[in-house]
C-alpha cells in the first residue's frame, strides 16, 4: 500500500509530514518561533474550516472573511476590556436611544412598506421614511459619541466592554458574526455566485470601515492593546515557585554540573526562556480543543442526512429543489454557521495577539489567504481544510526568511552598495504573495481537488 | 429668496468640490468597469486580477515616465506619463496574453465552471499584486508633471468676481479627454469593425459564433489586449489624478465591480453609466454641505453641523448600498446584463 496515494493512509502521511516540518523548525529555529507559528496555523484552520462549510458543503463563495474575523476581534474587545463608567454616563443613553432608534425606525419603514399596499408613490415614501430614520438615529448618534470620544480620550474614550473572561468573547465573537451572516445572507444569498462574491467583498470593507472609524466602540485606529488572557502572564510564572522547580526538573542534568551563581545565572535564562514557552503551549492547549470541538462538529454534520443534503444542493440546485428542499433557507443556515466559525477564530486571534488593531485588517491576508488554504487542503474534506490552514500558514511564515535567503544569495555576486541589490533584498518580503499565487495556481491545475480531496460514501 | 450671487457662489462651490472630481473618478471607474464586462462578457468570469491590472499597467508607465524624465525627453506642458503610456499598455498586453497562455487557456479547454475560473483570477490577482509590490514596493509615488492647473481658484475668483474659487486641474481634464476618445473608440471597433463584430457574436452566443467560423482563440487575444489597454490607460488617469499605491488600486476592485454590475455585466455601455453613477453618489454622499446650505439658505437657517450624510472612511459603503438596491429590484442590472 502506497502510502500517499491509499485514501486512509494519506492524511496521517500528510499530517506526518506537516509535523515534521514544525519540528524541523522547532529544532533548527527554535521551539518558540514554531510553537508561534503552530497557535496562527491552529487559528487559520478553523478559519478554514468555516471556508469550508461554506465553499466545501454548499458551494457558497464568501470574499468577506475578513469582515466576520474582525467582528469575532470586536468582540474580544467588547467582551473582555473594563467598563468605562464616565464614558457610559456620559453618552451611553444617547447611544441607546440612537440605537433604539435605528431598530424600532427601521421596524416602523419595513412596516409601513407593507401596509402601503398598492398604493401610489409606494417606493418613495419608503425612501423618506428611510431617511427620516437615518437622519434621527444621527441627531442621537453625534452628541453621544462626541462625549464618548472626549473622556480621557489618550487612555479611553470607548464606552469599554464587559469585563468578563476573554475567552468567553471566542463565544460571542461566533454570535456576532452570525448575526452579521444572517442579515447579509438574508439580502444577498439570492444572487448569482459571482454577484455575493462582490457583495461579500464591500460587507468586509464596510465592517472593517466601521470598526476603524467608530471610536467609541473599540478605539478604531487607537486600537486597544492589554486585553484580558486566558493563559498565565510569563512575568508571573518567572516568580512562581512550582514554575521554577518544574524548570530545575526537566533540566536537572544540565544543572547538576553547575554550583553558586552560575546554577542560578543558568536557571533564571531557562525559567525565562520556558515561561515564554508554557504560555505559548497554553495557547496551543486550548486553541487545539476548540478546533477538535469544532472539526468533530463540522464532521457529525457532513456525514448526516443534512450534510448529504446540502452536498446534493451544491451538486444540483435545480433537482434537489424538485425534491423539495429549500435551497434558500440551507444556504442562508450554511452561511450563518461558517461565517459563526470565522468569527470564534477572530476573536481567538485577537486574544492570542492581546490587542485589537483594525488597521491591519487587510483582505490579501484575512481574506485571499484562506482561500488559498481551502483550496489547497482540500475542499469539501474538513480534515484537508486543517491540513491547508496549517501548511499555507506555514509557508506564508516560512516564505520570507526563505525569500530573503535566496535574494540575498542571487545577489551576492552584486557590489554590496548597488542599488539593485538592496532594493531586490529589501523587496523580498513580497515574495510570499507571488509564492502564494504560485502555490494556488499549481494546485488548481493540477490537483484540483486539493491535497486531501473530499470522499463522499459512494466513491 | 437667495441672491443672485449667492447662488452662482453655491453652483461654483458644488462643481469645484462635486461635480468635477465625480467626472474625473467617474471616467476613471467607467473605464475600468468597462475591462471587467469585456472580459466578462466574452471570457465569462469576474476577473479579480483587474484592479491589480491596473496597478501593473500603471507601474510599467511609471518606470517608463521616469527612464524618460531621466533622459530629459518632456511633453511640453502634459505630464510625461502620457508619451510612456503606449510603452506601458504593450508591457501590460503582454503579461496579460503571457497569464492566458500559461493559465487561464487550460480551463477554457476543460470547460471549468466560472467559479474555477474566478478562483483561478485570485491566483493571479495574488502573483500581480506580490509583482507589483517587489518592482516598484508598497508605498505612494508620485509621477505627474508637466502643467498642473488649467487655471487656478485664485485665478477664477479675480477673473469672476464672486467669493467662490474654482480650479480645473489639467488632469481633470486630461481624464476626462482621454475617457472620452478611448470610449468613442471602443465603440467604434465594437460596432463598425469585422473583429469588433464578432466579438460581441461570441459575446450574444458562443455556440452559434463557433459555428459560423469565427475564430475563438483571435477574440480571446483581442479581449484580454482590450483590456489591458483600459486598465492601464484607467491606472495612468487614476494615478495621475491621485497618486499611485498598490493597495488602493487592489481596493478599488469593488467600486469597479459594482459600476460594471450596476450597469448589467457584459455590457459596454452599462459600465459607463454604471462608472458615473457610483462614482457621484460616491463624492454627493461624503460631501460636506454645510457651506452649499450657507449659501442658499436664509441666515437664520444656516445649519450648525457639517451636513455630511456618510464619513469619506465610509464611501465603499456607498457602492455597496448602491450594487445591492440595484441588485434587489433589477437583478441583471440596469442594462439587463447577461447571466452565466
Amino acid at each position: 500500500m502506497n502510502p500517499l496515494t491509499n485514501p486512509t493512509l494519506r492524511p496521517y502521511t500528510v499530517f506526518g509530514i506537516m509535523a515534521a516540518l514544525l519540528i524541523f523548525v522547532g529544532t533548527t529555529q527554535s521551539w518558540g518561533v514554531s510553537l508561534t507559528i503552530i497557535n496562527m496555523c491552529i487559528i487559520s484552520a478553523i478559519m478554514t474550516l468555516g471556508v469550508n462549510i461554506q465553499w466545501g458543503y454548499a458551494g457558497l463563495f464568501n470574499v468577506g472573511i475578513m469582515g466576520f474575523c474582525a467582528l469575532g476581534g470586536a468582540a474580544a474587545v467588547l467582551v473582555s476590556s473594563d467598563p468605562v463608567a464616565e464614558a457610559q454616563s456620559a453618552g451611553g443613553t444617547g447611544m441607546a436611544l440612537a440605537l433604539l432608534s435605528l431598530v424600532g425606525g427601521c421596524a416602523l419603514v419595513f412596516i409601513l412598506h407593507k401596509l402601503w399596499g398598492t398604493r401610489p408613490l409606494r417606493k418613495s415614501v419608503t425612501f423618506i421614511a428611510a431617511l427620516a430614520v437615518y437622519f434621527l438615529a444621527r441627531h442621537f448618534y453625534d452628541p453621544a459619541s462626541a462625549a464618548i470620544e472626549a473622556v480621557n480620550p489618550a487612555k479611553t474614550g470607548f464606552l469599554g466592554g464587559l469585563g468578563l473572561p476573554v475567552a468567553f468573547s471566542w463565544l460571542v465573537g461566533g454570535l456576532f458574526a452570525a448575526g452579521a451572516a444572517w442579515l447579509i445572507g438574508k439580502v444577498t444569498l439570492g444572487l448569482r455566485t459571482d454577484y455575493l462574491a462582490i457583495a461579500t467583498l464591500g460587507i468586509a470593507e464596510i465592517i472593517v470601515a466601521l470598526l476603524k472609524n467608530e471610536e467609541w466602540l473599540t478605539r478604531g485606529a487607537k486600537n486597544v492593546t492589554g486585553l484580558d488572557r486566558p493563559v498565565p502572564y510569563e512575568l508571573d510564572l518567572q516568580q512562581a515557585n512550582w514554575f521554577i522547580e518544574l524548570v530545575t526538573k526537566f533540566n536537572a542534568d544540565l544543572l547538576s554540573g553547575l554550583a553558586g551563581d552560575e546554577r542560578s545565572a543558568v536557571l533564571k535564562s531557562l525559567v525565562m526562556d520556558a515561561s515564554g514557552i508554557f504560555v505559548k503551549l497554553c495557547y496551543a492547549g486550548l486553541f487545539l480543543a476548540v478546533l477538535l470541538i469544532l472539526f468533530a462538529l463540522a464532521q457529525l454534520a457532513l456525514n448526516s442526512p443534512w450534510g448529504r443534503m446540502v452536498r446534493a444542493i451544491r451538486d444540483n440546485e435545480t433537482a434537489a429543489g424538485a425534491m423539495g428542499k429549500n435551497v434558500k433557507a440551507r444556504h442562508l443556515q450554511i452561511f450563518v454557521i461558517g461565517s459563526a466559525v470565522v468569527g470564534i477564530a477572530g476573536a481567538m486571534m485577537t486574544t492570542l495577539d492581546g490587542q485589537f488593531t483594525p488597521g491591519t485588517y487587510n483582505p490579501l491576508r484575512y481574506t485571499f489567504l484562506i482561500w488559498v488554504m481551502v483550496i489547497v487542503g482540500g475542499s469539501g474534506n474538513n480534515l484537508g481544510s486543517i491540513l491547508g490552514g496549517f501548511l499555507v500558514w506555514f509557508i506564508w511564515i516560512e516564505a520570507e526568511p526563505l525569500g530573503n535567503w535566496m535574494m540575498s544569495v542571487v545577489t551576492s555576486g552584486l557590489d554590496p552598495a548597488s542599488e539593485l541589490r538592496n532594493h531586490l533584498i529589501g523587496s523580498a518580503q513580497y515574495m510570499r504573495l507571488m509564492v502564494m499565487g504560485g502555490v494556488l495556481l499549481i494546485v488548481l491545475r493540477f490537483s484540483p481537488s486539493g491535497i486531501l480531496p473530499e470522499r463522499s460514501g459512494h466513491k | 429668496m437667495p441672491e443672485l450671487i449667492d447662488l452662482l457662489n453655491a453652483l461654483v462651490l458644488m462643481t469645484n468640490y462635486v461635480i468635477l472630481p465625480a467626472l474625473t473618478y467617474g471616467s476613471q471607474l467607467a473605464l475600468g468597469a468597462l475591462g471587467v464586462t469585456l472580459v466578462f462578457g466574452i471570457l465569462r468570469f469576474s476577473n479579480f486580477a483587474h484592479g491589480d491590472t491596473m496597478a501593473f499597467g500603471a507601474m510599467a508607465t511609471i518606470l517608463v515616465t521616469w527612464w524618460f524624465q531621466s533622459m530629459g525627453i518632456s511633453f511640453g506642458p502634459l505630464p510625461t506619463a502620457l508619451l510612456a503610456l503606449p510603452f506601458g499598455i504593450a508591457v501590460t498586453a503582454l503579461f496579460v496574453l503571457g497569464t492566458d497562455k500559461f493559465v487561464y487557456k487550460h480551463y477554457r479547454g476543460i470547460g471549468a465552471k466560472p467559479i474555477t475560473i474566478v478562483m483561478v483570477s485570485v491566483g493571479v490577482m495574488f502573483i500581480m499584486n506580490g509583482l507589483v509590490r517587489f518592482i516598484i514596493g508598497p508605498s505612494d509615488q508620485r509621477f505627474a508633471d508637466g502643467v498642473r492647473f488649467i487655471f487656478k481658484a485664485r485665478e477664477f475668483k479675480a477673473w469672476s468676481g464672486l467669493s467662490e474659487g474654482l480650479a480645473l486641474r489639467s488632469s481633470q481634464v486630461i481624464t476626462i479627454v482621454i475617457a472620452i476618445a478611448l470610449v468613442a473608440a471602443l465603440f467604434w471597433f465594437l460596432q463598425k469593425t469585422k473583429t469588433g463584430k464578432a466579438m460581441r457574436a461570441f459575446s450574444d452566443n458562443e455556440n452559434l459564433a463557433l459555428l459560423s467560423g469565427i475564430d475563438p482563440d483571435k477574440i480571446v487575444r483581442i479581449t484580454w489586449i482590450l483590456a489591458a489597454v483600459l486598465a492601464t490607460v484607467a491606472g495612468v488617469l487614476y494615478g495621475l489624478d491621485k497618486s499611485f499605491k498598490p493597495f488602493v488600486y487592489f481596493q478599488l476592485l469593488l467600486p469597479i465591480f459594482a459600476a460594471a454590475i450596476v450597469g448589467g455585466l457584459g455590457k459596454p455601455m452599462g459600465a459607463i453609466a454604471g462608472g458615473f453613477i457610483i462614482a457621484f453618489s460616491e463624492v454627493a454622499i461624503t460631501y460636506v454641505y454645510k457651506k452649499f446650505l450657507i449659501y442658499l439658505l436664509p441666515p437664520d437657517m444656516e445649519p450648525d453641523s457639517l451636513v455630511q450624510l456618510l464619513a469619506t472612511e465610509y464611501k465603499f459603503a456607498v457602492s455597496f448600498v448602491i450594487l445591492v438596491l440595484v441588485l434587489l429590484v433589477k437583478p441583471t442590472g440596469l442594462f439587463k446584463g447577461k447571466v452565466v
